[in-house]
Formats: structure tokens, C-alpha cells, sequence
């Protein structure tokens, strides 16, 4: 292991890169990739990495680099790719193809604003329009977790009781461009960490059709399947931290991330780097005698439901941060949460931060006055920031 | 029938074919379907080579039929619409890293070359993949009922140009050949073992090959099935279906030499309703044949070191 100042798109490369050597022993490795601000490091630098047996292919879209990984999966090799908002956009309808074939790839996915107006930094909308896309999905909230998350997301996504792609979510330039040392493991625990890939459905010279057409009940069957995975998915997550503890000496963060909840009256829940100011505030407002905590859902997909409700479970006062809008519903984060707080409690959803806009704790402290103001909760808040 | 138009006699199943077709029989595909018997022609030029072919979102898709069943005697990736050609660049690179012999093969409409597939296409044959990509060319897209795509011909009518298309159709190989990959050819279903030797080569060759065939669509074409062939014998011998070969870009080989008949080309255009029921003349079809024509020649003439 050595310790190097990366930012979160260099982590993310270097982890994928780690990935890709370690099933040198199986098929191999590669993918597609294609530039977008604040992606394009990542991507680059995965140029720049050589591999006894991989390829990167520089396309010419993002639908295309998804494509290029699925060609990689179904032929049997560890695939990646990584990109952002609009590029998400466009790679939508192969997001789809490579969950629905049941393909363990990974992408990285800087969260940034979806245009117009153009804007680069960091949103949440652009994979929150993906949660129904059939990949895993995970938030991270610093450079060292984004790296970690890499490396258990091939884990987590070959394992045969998943196979379902994983997403791995960081927010634009907050992390994106920001350094910060960063343990980056040796080639031999990752090989450790992670055996070469064994796709059961793999293309091979056997005659079959692989996205065949069908009728209703052979598009239920799979689908109820996947359902099944999704199920499966926090248990084989809970093993897969054992593993990585194991070989890596560090713990990975659990799908949801509680902070001082344990008495908490109070909830602000949150994804992203949002949940680190949530934190500060929590600190300051628990030294004035404020029963209030954090709650970061480190797993979106899927949807952590019975962990939140247990833990909201004293909560007379819930406050959810969306760095998203679905115009017409509200926040998404929200629109999920609100079923697993307890029957009665105010729940009340905060718009804040879009377009990068920067939330600091006295935003954050704001939210948490005006929750506690609350006779009842209304239509969803907009924030203003800065 | 002139020198160069072959009985089909030699089609039949021999020996040296496959033992499991390309295309299974009891497939869905209508009657006198050109792009069955292009499966054929692919069939026997594949012969005992490992192949996986990737096809995308068109008629040739419904041809695999319903899990778990499959049209197919090979391996086969149903792709999105226009991701043909950059899923068959992951399998060509997996097959590659393993050392194995596999040949892969996109199998593609019109539609999902010219129009949708065309930026991915053209970016795999600017980085010289390793694979064939054979495109069947209906004219339309077949799959969706039968609406214009930039290849249909100026006159056709289709669902979406009910009184004819007034637009040229798009010349796919000079694009192709424009990307200056290793082989780019056209083959005619009325000249099997013209369009087998092609196949053959194009199968065997490294680097991106495009192959191109025309290939009637009786659902679409307003014509009758047992007429399919006889279609494609008038298009090339009137010059509307040129038959050559492009290697890396420049050399031009001219594998069948029209007779520019206008009694070829008017029975060609009243033996398909799409363009009966538009009226298009055949001196307006004609001046299109001929610049054609003069295009190619020119870039034939031109040529490259022999
Ligand atoms: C992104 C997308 N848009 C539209 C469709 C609908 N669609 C399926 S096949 C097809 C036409 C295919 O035409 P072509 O490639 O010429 O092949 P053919 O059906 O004629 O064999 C269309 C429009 C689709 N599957 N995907
Ligand atoms: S619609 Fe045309 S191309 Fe499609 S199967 Fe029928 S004849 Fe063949």
C-alpha cells in the first residue's frame, strides 16, 4: 500500500485499473470511455494505464462507451467506464441493456447539474434519474471512499448472487478535483480482494441469443429475478465489508451512515458530500442540547428502507437535503425517505445546493432552525445558499 | 440472362456447409426475405469458423425469435438500435486478449447503419476493429413497418413517403471507403459466387470490413417473393446496384460490369409497388444511376498501387 495525493476521478482510475490487472488471470479487461467535464481526469488517466491484458477504447460517446462495456462483460472481461450528467443522458437507453443482460460492470458517475442552462458542478439528478435503471447504486462522501467503493463495487457486482452493475457516485469537483491523500492498495491484495470473473451467461461458441425477444411472462420472470438480487444485495454488501477489512485492514462504510442518531428527536438526512456539513451542525447544534443527528444513505440502490426506518424510528423531526429537483414531485431523496419515518413525524424536504451551490453549515443550521420551528411540514423548501 | 449472371443451382446444401445453418429454418422472416438469403450466402462463407455476430434492433433481431429458442445456429448478442458496432468491439478485443479465433461479425439493417448506428459505425471503422459488419439494405425500416431511411431510393414509396421519397439515397460505401479500412464491397444475391469469395475474404481479413447487400423486402417492397432474386439481377445489370470491391480505401474493383439497360431498370421499378404507386419516372431514376456511375468510375480510375 502507499499513500498518494489523488483526487477522487484519479482514485477512481487507479482503483479501476487495479480491478482490470487483478482479473488478468480471467478474461481480461476493458471498456469504453469518452470525456466530460468533471469526469475527463478519470477517463484520461485511465489512458494512461497499461495493462498485460485490457483495452481501453476511446469512442466517440458516451452511449457508445457503455456499449464497448457491455461487449467486454458479455464476452466475459471485467468492463468500466465512467461519466456525467449529460453524458449519463445520453448513455441512458445501454444503462439500461447492460442491467436488464445482468452485466457486473462498473461506472464511475460524477454528479453534476444536467443543462440548460449549462452548468458543471455538482447535482445529484443526473444518476437520481438512473435509480430505476437496475444498477446499484453508491454515494460517496470523500476521495478515499470513492477508491474503496471501486473495488468492492467488481466484488460486489460478480458475485453470483448479484450480478447486477454498480454505479459509483461523487460529487463534482467537491471531490471530483479535490486531493487528498489517499491509500492506494497494493496490486496483490487487490488480486486478493477480488478472483478473476466467471460470467455464467457469458457468450461463448455455443448457439444462443442473448436479449432475445419475448413475450410478457419471459420479461417477468427476469425482472422478479432481479428484484431477487436487489434483495440480496445488502447481505452480500454486510460479506463483502468482512472481505475488505480482511484484506485491506480499513472498514468500508456501511449503505447507510448514521451520526449521533443514537438519541437523536432530530434527522437530517442526506447523500453526498452534503452529509460532512450536516455533521458540523449536528456538533454545534448537540452542544446547545439540540437532540439532533445525521444520516447519510450511502446506498440508494437498492433503496436501504428497513435500516432507515429503524433508525428514524424515535424521530419526531425529519429533514431531507435534495441537491436534486424533480420538478412536479419535489426532491427524490425525499419522495423515497418518507415512507420509512415513523407515522405522524415532520417530514420536511429541503432543495439546496443546485448547481453546485455551495451549502455551508450556516445554510445547513438554517434548514435545522426552520425544522424545528415546524407545526407541520409543507411543500418542499428551496434554500438559498451562499 | 448475360455471361455474368449465375444460376443459383450451387446454392443448395452441400457437404462443406454448416451442419447448424446461420439461419435456422422454421425462422419468422416473410417469404423471398433478401436478408434470409444473405444469412445463407454468410452461412456458407462462415462454414466451420467460430463466429459471434451482434445484431441490433431490426428485422434480423425478430429472426432469433423467442427465449429459449434461438433463430441463430451461432452465438448471438442482441444489441440496442444503434450499438452494433461498439459491442462487437468489446467481443473482438475479449477474443483478441485470449488468443481465441473468433470471428465477429455485426449483422446490421439500413436503418441501423445509415441513419442511427452511423456515428458508431463510422468510429469502429476509424479505429480499424477487428470485424466484419454486414450490412442488409431494405431500404426501409422493416422491423417498424416500413418507414423511409436514408437508404431509400428517390421514388419509393414507404409509410412515411406515401407519394415517393424525393430524396437520393445515401451512398454508404463511399463512406466507408472514405474511412479507408482495410475492405469495403457490395455483393449481389444474384451472384452467389461472386458474393461468396467476397465473404470469404471479408471474413478473413484483419481489421474493419464492411460488406454491403441489397436486399429485397417483399412486405416492404410491394413485390413478389419468388421475385426477390430477379430484383436484384435487374438492379445490377440496369447499373442502380453497382457490385465492387474497395480495398483500404482506394483501389476499386469493379466485380460485375452493368449493361445500363433501361428495360432492365423499368421492369425492376413496375415489379415493386413502391414505386408503381408513385409514378417515379425512370428517366429521373436514370440520371440518379448515371452520376452514380461516373462517380465510381472516376474513383476507380484513380485507383491505388495495384
Ligand atoms: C433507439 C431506438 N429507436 C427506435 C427503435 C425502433 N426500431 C426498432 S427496429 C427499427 C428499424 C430498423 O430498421 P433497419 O435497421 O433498416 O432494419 P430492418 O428492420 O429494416 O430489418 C426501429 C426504428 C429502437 N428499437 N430503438
Ligand atoms: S419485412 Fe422485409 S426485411 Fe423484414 S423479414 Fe419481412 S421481407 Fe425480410
Amino acid at each position: 500500500m502507499t499513500t498518494e495525493l489523488l483526487s477522487a476521478n484519479h482514485a477512481a482510475a487507479a482503483a479501476a485499473a487495479l480491478a482490470g490487472r487483478a482479473n488478468r488471470v480471467g478474461r481480461g479487461f476493458g471498456g469504453g470511455v469518452y470525456p466530460i467535464t468533471p469526469q475527463s481526469e478519470c477517463m484520461e488517466r485511465l489512458c494512461d494505464e497499461r495493462f498485460d491484458k485490457g483495452q481501453v477504447v476511446r469512442v466517440e460517446s458516451e452511449h457508445s462507451a457503455m456499449a464497448v462495456c457491455i461487449g467486454f462483460s458479455i464476452a466475459g472481461a471485467r468492463a468500466f467506464t465512467a461519466s456525467s450528467s449529460n453524458g449519463l443522458a445520453y448513455m441512458t437507453e445501454n444503462v439500461f441493456t447492460a442491467a436488464m443482460s445482468r452485466l457486473p460492470i462498473v461506472m464511475m458517475a460524477v454528479n453534476r447539474s444536467l443543462g440548460p442552462p449549462w452548468n458543471i458542478w455538482a447535482e445529484h439528478g443526473d444518476t437520481l434519474m438512473l435509480r430505476d435503471a437496475g444498477w446499484v447504486q453508491l454515494y460517496c462522501e470523500d476521495n478515499q471512499e470513492v477508491l474503496d467503493s471501486i473495488l468492492t463495487a467488481f466484488r460486489l457486482a460478480e458475485d453470483r448472487r448479484v450480478l447486477l452493475p454498480v454505479m459509483v457516485c461523487q460529487d463534482a469537483f467537491i471531490l471530483s478535483h479535490t486531493m487528498t491523500p489517499t491509500d492506494v492498495p497494493s496490486q496483490e491484495t487487490v488480486d486478493a480482494f477480488l478472483p478473476p470473473l466467471d460470467l455464467p451467461h457469458r457468450l461463448s461458441d455455443r448457439p444462443r441469443t442473448v436479449g432475445a425477444l419475448d413475450g410478457p411472462r419471459e420479461t417477468e420472470v427476469p425482472r422478479a429475478e432481479m428484484q431477487r438480487a436487489m434483495d440480496d444485495v445488502p447481505r452480500v454488501y454486510a460479506e463483502v465489508q468482512g472481505a475488505f477489512e480482511a484484506t485491506f485492514g480499513r472498514r468500508l462504510a456501511d449503505p447507510v451512515v448514521p451520526y449521533r442518531m443514537d438519541d437523536a428527536e432530530i434527522a437530517l438526512v442526506s447523500i453526498g458530500t452534503t452529509a460532512a456539513t450536516v455533521r458540523a451542525v449536528v456538533d454545534e447544534a448537540r452542544a446547545r442540547g439540540v437532540r439532533v443527528g445525521g444520516v447519510r444513505i450511502r446506498m440508494f440502490r437498492p433503496f436501504p428502507e428497513d435500516t432507515l426506518r429503524q433508525l428514524l424510528s424515535r424521530c419526531t423531526r425529519v429533514g431531507v437535503l435534495d441537491r436534486d429537483l424533480a420538478p412536479g414531485q419535489g426532491g427524490i431523496v425525499w419522495s423515497e425517505v418518507r415512507p420509512a419515518a415513523p407515522q405522524g413525524s415532520i417530514v420536511q424536504n429541503y432543495i439546496v445546493g443546485l448547481g453546485g451551490g455551495d451549502i455551508r453549515p450556516k445554510d445547513v443550521a438554517r434548514i435545522l432552525d426552520d425544522l424545528c420551528a415546524r407545526e407541520r411540514a409543507g411543500k418542499p423548501q428551496f434554500v438559498e445558499v451562499g | 440472362m448475360s455471361a455474368n449472371e449465375p444460376i443459383l443451382g450451387g446454392m443448395a446444401q452441400t457437404a462443406a456447409d454448416r451442419s447448424t445453418p446461420l439461419l435456422r429454418p422454421g425462422n419468422s422472416n416473410c417469404g423471398g426475405c433478401g436478408m434470409s438469403v444473405g444469412l445463407q450466402f454468410l452461412s456458407r462463407a462462415i462454414a466451420g469458423t467460430p463466429v459471434q455476430l451482434v445484431i441490433p434492433a431490426c428485422c434480423a433481431a425478430v429472426a432469433a425469435g423467442p427465449f429459449p429458442t434461438s433463430g441463430y445456429g451461432a452465438p448471438v448478442f442482441s444489441s440496442t438500435f444503434a450499438s452494433a458496432a461498439a459491442v462487437a468491439t468489446g467481443l473482438a478485443h475479449v477474443a483478441r486478449l485470449n488468443g481465441e479465433k473468433t470471428r465477429v461479425v455485426c449483422f446490421v439493417g439500413d436503418g441501423g447503419t445509415y441513419d442511427i448506428g452511423m456515428a458508431t459505425v463510422s468510429a469502429a471503422a476509424e479505429r480499424d476493429e477487428d470485424l466484419l459488419y454486414v450490412c442488409y439494405d431494405n431500404e426501409i425500416y422493416g422491423n417498424t413497418g416500413g418507414q423511409r431511411s436514408s437508404a431509400t431510393p428517390r421514388g419509393a414509396t414507404t409509410t412515411t413517403t406515401p407519394r415517393g421519397s424525393e430524396l437520393e439515397k445515401k451512398d454508404i460505401l463511399a463512406i466507408m471507403a472514405a474511412h479507408r479500412v482495410p475492405y469495403v464491397a457490395s455483393i449481389s444475391l444474384a451472384h452467389p459466387d461472386d458474393a461468396l469469395r467476397k465473404l470469404r475474404f471479408a471474413l478473413d481479413a484483419k481489421g474493419f470490413r464492411f460488406v454491403h447487400m441489397l436486399a429485397p423486402c417483399p412486405t416492404g417492397w410491394k413485390s413478389e417473393p419468388a421475385d426477390s432474386i430477379e430484383l436484384i439481377r435487374l438492379a445490377v445489370r440496369s447499373g442502380l446496384y453497382a457490385v465492387y470491391e474497395v480495398f483500404e480505401g482506394s483501389r476499386v474493383v469493379i466485380n460485375v460490369e452493368p449493361e445500363h439497360s433501361d428495360a432492365a431498370l423499368e421492369r425492376y421499378l413496375g415489379m415493386q409497388g413502391r414505386f408503381r404507386k408513385s409514378g417515379v419516372e425512370l428517366a429521373s431514376v436514370r440520371a440518379g444511376v448515371e452520376r452514380s456511375w461516373r462517380e465510381l468510375r472516376a474513383r476507380s480510375a484513380l485507383g491505388g498501387p495495384g
